[in-house]
């Protein structure tokens, strides 16, 4: 069986209020669902690797072939539990090590 | 560290259609800021025909204390093509950047023809009224005129709707693509909160069927060229293309 290849994704969450960790899931599968279904969102292979509440910052894993899927559905996220908010891409990696040194102040 | 099939070069990034309230001062700054920290270094903010004279230099201050370029533009909405060109004749030397919203088949073909027409805009909710297709892309392509796609509706829009929009756009970027015809997305946003990065952007650009090169340049390249060519225009010592004033008195 052919191996997946994976991406990771810094997050950053702008906006009011300090959404749990489930609520961002939550935002996020609902951003891929409305625009790719639930077909679509079954083959992202989505993952929040880490989410820190204080900063507002998380790691995303998805699989490479629809990174591009990813990226566009968490542009179109406009609201977070309810509250006003935009989730912003801060770095793509393909190792969480490398994620990190690309991001060493945010994550 | 360079981007997988993108050259990488410093891209210079530009929002062509960042629509400020000028009269709400503090709004004015909190957007511009936002938009300089999300990366981009060149606004358009749309202005009225009737624009303050002190306005423009006020908002280009604005934007300078932000760390960005600032362009003014006027978004033009004739009813027929005589009007347009008169509104083209009365404004093209104003604003630095023209688009026109063609809001009836005649005036958009006018305007694709029309080389002082920097940017064509289709009704974004009425379908039967966005006009770009491959004779408007064929004169478009003769012209200087580039197809200005705004993301708002992406965000803002959900199921059906957004479905629609996203078919028409697939279509007119294929269109536009075929005949050589400049994409260029702006936000068209008045929320600090709808502002994306440039490269969210571009990944907006891929559900119309833009990969990821193509995005950036959307963003980018296709803006930086309008802006070039107008600021060379609208110069002093500007006579034709390639021909400039490079000195004048009495020892030339």
């Amino acid at each position: 069986m052919k191996r997946v290849k994976r991406r990771y994704l810094a997050l950053q969450v702008d906006g009011e209020g300090v959404p749990s960790r489930k609520e961002l899931l939550d935002a996020v599968w609902g951003a891929v669902t409305r625009l790719f279904g639930e077909y679509g969102a079954s083959l992202t292979g989505l993952a929040l690797i880490d989410y820190d509440m204080e900063g507002k910052t998380a790691v995303l894993r998805t699989s490479l072939a629809t990174l591009n899927s990813v990226k566009a559905s968490l542009a179109t996220i406009t609201s977070v539990a309810g509250n006003e908010a935009a989730v912003h891409v801060l770095a793509v990696s393909g190792t969480i090590k490398a994620l990190h040194k690309k991001t060493p102040k945010q994550l | 560290m360079p981007e997988r099939g993108v050259a990488a070069v410093k891209r210079f990034f530009v929002d062509f259609h960042l629509r400020l309230n000028v009269k709400d001062a503090a709004g004015t700054v909190r957007m511009a800021n936002k938009a300089a920290a999300l990366g981009y270094r060149l606004v358009g903010v749309p202005l009225a025909a009737e624009v303050r004279e002190d306005e423009v230099p006020r908002l280009r201050e604005v934007c300078r204390e932000a760390g960005l370029d600032f362009v003014s533009r006027v978004d033009l909405r004739p009813r027929s093509p005589s009007e347009l060109g008169r509104l083209l004749r009365r404004l093209r030397r104003s604003f630095e950047v023209v688009c026109v919203l063609c809001e009836s088949k005649v005036v958009a073909r006018q305007a694709a023809k029309d080389r002082r027409v920097d940017l064509l805009s289709f009704p974004l909710l009425d379908f039967r009224r966005r006009f770009f297709d491959r004779a408007e892309a064929e004169l478009a392509c003769n012209g200087l005129s580039a197809l200005e796609v705004d993301v708002k509706p992406l965000l803002v829009l959900e199921g059906a709707a957004r479905v629609r929009l996203l078919s028409w756009l697939r279509r007119e970027v294929a269109v536009a693509k075929k005949f050589g015809v400049p994409v260029v997305v702006s936000s068209g946003v008045a929320k600090e909160m709808l502002l994306r990065k440039p490269r969210e952007m571009a990944a907006l650009a891929f559900l119309f069927g833009l990969d990821e090169a193509s995005g950036l340049d959307a963003v980018s390249q296709n803006a930086e060229v309008i802006v070039k060519r107008n600021r060379e225009k609208l110069d002093a010592e500007f006579v034709a293309p390639g021909i400039r004033v490079f000195k004048e008195g009495k020892d030339c």
